[in-house]
């Protein structure tokens, strides 16, 4: 075995990943930890100032509901959400975050962040529940807060995280390796909070040469919760609600300003306004095809049908929005001119301060918005439970969000907790209520945290974990290196051995099964029992050869675990879009052979490994609404 | 090619105690090669174009060069990022310049808290509250069910 030390970390509260969410549970977590007398470590495989989908920033807040100044409701959110994900949200989890999301923002604020204000001193709205900001130091401003509550001696960097350290049913750590020093790491914890974020290169994407890296999901999330929990046996819920954002095509940069700022239209190549033309495709999808606005899937949906027929390519038309703006000013030249510098720099900023991309993109081509209008494109699939996606872990609802009827299903114990004891989950890493964004997973990592130090007060033993186990766990984890070591030398060409496969080839050939059989973009996004059926067979054989990863060194070793961790992402996928016998997000992915929604689906299709017979449960649980009672 | 690294800029961070593209890169893709000196991109097709390694290389020895597979040649987005805001230029193929400058931050680097002035509130570990909460929620309680 490849030599390497093992470092132990005993901890009461471990938090894995150092994003959105773990930058909440860190700041919540310091302060119930010194109340109680308990120690707090946090673990990113990163450096927290630029870990995650937020590394760039981002230039809006996406959840703010606004509770204090009576602009929404808790029920309007809920409502919202349910609607976007065609009724399969868990309601009391989403009100939980609702209700202490306007906090976290408030926060956002006073650390620094610049809000965008009105004369009156109001947030700017850029949507109902978005607040645009100055964001390029977004994820600088919130990390620094989570170093200064945590100390830097409860901070491990780049230290990469497999699997969860078991006890029995229970979870009482993590194991992981650095990707700087030959140190393998045991975290030892009475409860684990896991916020890594969701998966991207799951699915092929659509650019594979140079611009492989620029999804629009960040490259270096990789399945690494979703694996993490389902290897602890816990319930996973959701596992078919992807995530396919429509964006300007290749750079993928944001389109929120252009249709909610300057009220842009996207038409097709026969200037077509598919949200017009495809209206009456809405009523195959009611209620949701009835509700304003149009859920997010079905707008993809409407678009990619003339996509399908051949009606593309589909464009922001720009140049019409700016005219518009042009119109309302046609009097008064010199309001236009500083109106025309306002918007001017407010979509540069868009780009500039989360897609930078995209900014190169335009001036590489010379694009002048005002002239000519630019391409817009469904992205291949992501997993993002925090966004308008839903995968994740199946967590406990807090207590006093339940009505009598959701109790007894969506409530055991500590909110936010998993099914396997001692695992909270926050952010893209707990399923079922999306739209929680960059605030709202902040605001659900404090939940976590605090539900999560409340289970250590009540549950105190130390943790006990098998020293052979540990053992065990370093061999796999180690074993692509010592696999590179041992066979590298009988090929003159390292990369082509018949013994071993590298890393970056197994996921090209990860990419190509899900790509073609589970309805990336090839496949225009429809898949079938029998391509789903197709496409296990080849993921069978893929996983018996995960065992033959090889790695030349520690960044190879890191690569070769984030592609098993896409590779179990994967497999949770397909067997749910094979379980839910219906089409209910069409413009996420489309089951040929059952293209309607059916009302005895209205529920949720969870899955669980078992980790004892390595055998896959799938369990179908109720929907039931508290949105009445809000 | 993603990020790159302009050879007779880079130092390889010899004055500091680490090399700061390589600290930063969310992506690990950043490494320096001890025998040159310089650091490179490792992997440019896993190069998300985030340009924190360009905004912290204290040289300017990074800059980024569009994906070759899908932007055209001769743009180029330059930044120059303060204490409290970003500059930005952004030259287009047929020369166009542009400049913008944003805020980053309101405050003074590195001293945010935890509580951020709100006093850590009224929460106890049994009730619905978190820390710094009623007041960083700007009101008197966090609502419930209706009962
Ligand atoms: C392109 C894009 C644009 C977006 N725009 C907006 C917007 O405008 N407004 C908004 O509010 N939200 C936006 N979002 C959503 C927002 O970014 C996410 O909801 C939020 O970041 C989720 O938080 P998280 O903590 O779950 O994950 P992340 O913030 O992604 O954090 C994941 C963390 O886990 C770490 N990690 C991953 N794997 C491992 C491992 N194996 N071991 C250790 N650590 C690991 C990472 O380094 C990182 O620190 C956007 C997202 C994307 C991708
Ligand atoms: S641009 Fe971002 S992803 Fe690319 S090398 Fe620099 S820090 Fe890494
Ligand atoms: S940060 Fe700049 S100077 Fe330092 S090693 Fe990287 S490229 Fe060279």
């Amino acid at each position: 075995m490849a030599n390497f030390e093992t470092r132990e970390v005993s901890t009461d509260l471990l938090i894995l990943g150092g994003g959105m969410a773990a930058c909440g549970a860190a700041v919540e977590a310091a302060y119930w930890a010194k109340q109680n007398g308990l120690k707090v470590t946090l673990v990113d495989k990163a450096a927290m100032d630029r870990s995650g989908a937020v590394a760039m920033g981002l230039s809006a807040i996406n959840q703010y509901v606004g509770l204090k100044d009576g602009q929404n409701t808790l029920k309007d959110y809920v409502d919202y959400v349910r609607n976007d994900l065609m009724g399969i949200t868990r309601e009391d989890l989403v009100a939980n975050i609702a209700r202490h999301v306007d906090s976290s923002v408030h926060l956002f604020e006073k650390w620094g962040l610049p809000i965008w204000k009105d004369e009156k001193g109001a947030y700017v709205h850029e949507g109902r529940w978005q607040l645009m900001i100055n964001g390029e130091s977004y994820k600088v401003v919130v990390a620094e807060a989570a170093k200064n509550a945590l100390g830097p001696e409860n901070i491990y960097e780049r230290v990469f995280i497999t699997d969860p350290l078991m006890d029995g049913d229970k979870c009482v750590g993590a194991v992981g390796f650095s990707v700087r020093e030959n140190v393998f790491y045991v975290f030892k914890a009475k409860a684990v909070l896991v916020a890594m974020g969701g998966a991207v290169h799951v699915f092929k994407p659509r650019s594979s040469g140079e611009g492989l890296g620029r999804a629009w999901y960040p490259p270096w999330n990789s399945g690494s919760s979703a694996y993490f929990t389902l290897k602890a046996g816990a319930e996973m819920t959701c596992q078919e609600v992807r995530f396919i954002p429509v964006r300007f095509k290749d750079a993928y940069g944001p389109v929120g300003a252009w249709f909610l700022l300057f009220k842009s239209r996207a038409t097709n190549g026969m200037d077509e306004n598919y949200m017009e033309t495809r209206k009456p495709e809405l009523e195959n999808w009611v209620p949701y095809g009835k509700v304003k606005p149009v859920p997010a899937n079905l707008r993809n949906w409407l678009g990619m049908l003339d996509v399908m027929e051949g009606k593309g390519p589909i464009f922001m038309r720009t140049e019409e929005a700016i005219a518009n703006i042009a119109n309302q000013y046609k009097d008064d030249p010199k309001g236009y001119k500083a109106k025309m510098k306002e918007l001017e720099s407010e979509a540069w900023e868009d780009f500039l301060d989360m897609t930078i991309s995209q900014a190169i993109l335009w001036a590489a081509s010379n694009v002048a918005p005002e002239e000519a209008k630019s391409e817009i494109a469904a992205a291949e699939p992501y997993f993002i439970g925090s966004h308008s996606g839903a995968s994740g872990a199946w967590v406990s609802g807090p207590e006093d969000l339940q009505t009598s009827e959701t109790k007894p299903v969506y409530f055991w114990g500590y909110g936010h907790m998993a099914t396997t004891p001692g695992i909270f989950c926050a952010g893209d890493a707990s399923g079922a209520s999306s739209h929680k964004f960059s605030s709202g997973s902040h605001a659900e990592g404090r939940i976590a945290a605090k539900e999560a130090i409340r289970y250590i007060v009540d549950h105190p033993e130390a943790p006990k974990v098998d020293a052979a186990k540990v053992e065990e766990l370093k061999a796999m984890l180690l074993k692509p290196l010592d696999i590179y070591a041992q066979n590298s030398k009988y090929s003159s060409d390292p990369n082509i051995h018949p013994e071993y496969i590298r890393p970056k080839m197994f996921m090209f050939r990860l990419q190509k099964i899900m790509d073609e059989y589970a309805g990336g973009v090839t496949a225009q996004f429809k898949t079938s029992k029998a391509m789903l059926e197709k496409g296990l067979v080849l993921l069978s054989m893929l996983k018996e050869d995960s065992l033959k990863l090889a790695a030349e060194d520690l960044h190879e070793l890191m690569r070769c675990w984030e592609n098993i961790q896409r590779m179990w992402q994967a497999e949770a996928h397909v067997r749910t879009i094979l379980f839910r016998e219906e089409t209910r997000w069409p413009g996420y992915y489309f089951r040929s052979d059952t293209p309607k929604m059916k009302e005895d689906w209205l529920a949720f299709a969870n899955c669980k490994w078992d980790p004892k017979s390595n055998n896959w449960e799938m369990i179908k649980r109720p929907v039931m609404y508290i949105n009445q009672a809000l | 090619m993603p990020s790159f690294v302009i050879t007779e800029k880079c130092d390889g961070c010899k004055a500091l105690d680490k090399t700061a593209c390589q600290h930063i890169c969310p992506n690990d893709l950043m490494v320096l090669d001890k025998v040159q000196m310089k650091a490179y991109n490792r992997e440019p097709e896993m190069c998300w174009e985030c340009y924190n390694c360009v905004k912290i290389c204290p040289t300017q020895a990074v800059e980024v060069r569009g994906y070759a597979d899908f932007v055209p040649l001769g743009a180029a987005v330059t930044p120059m990022r303060g204490t409290d805001s970003i500059m930005w230029t952004v030259k287009f193929r047929n020369g166009t310049l542009k400049r913008f400058k944003f805020p980053i931050r309101t405050t003074e680097e590195g001293k945010a808290v935890p509580d951020g002035g709100f006093g850590p509130g009224d929460a106890n570990l049994k009730n619905q509250m978190l820390f710094t909460e009623p007041a960083s929620a700007g009101m008197p309680t966090i609502p419930s069910l209706k009962k």
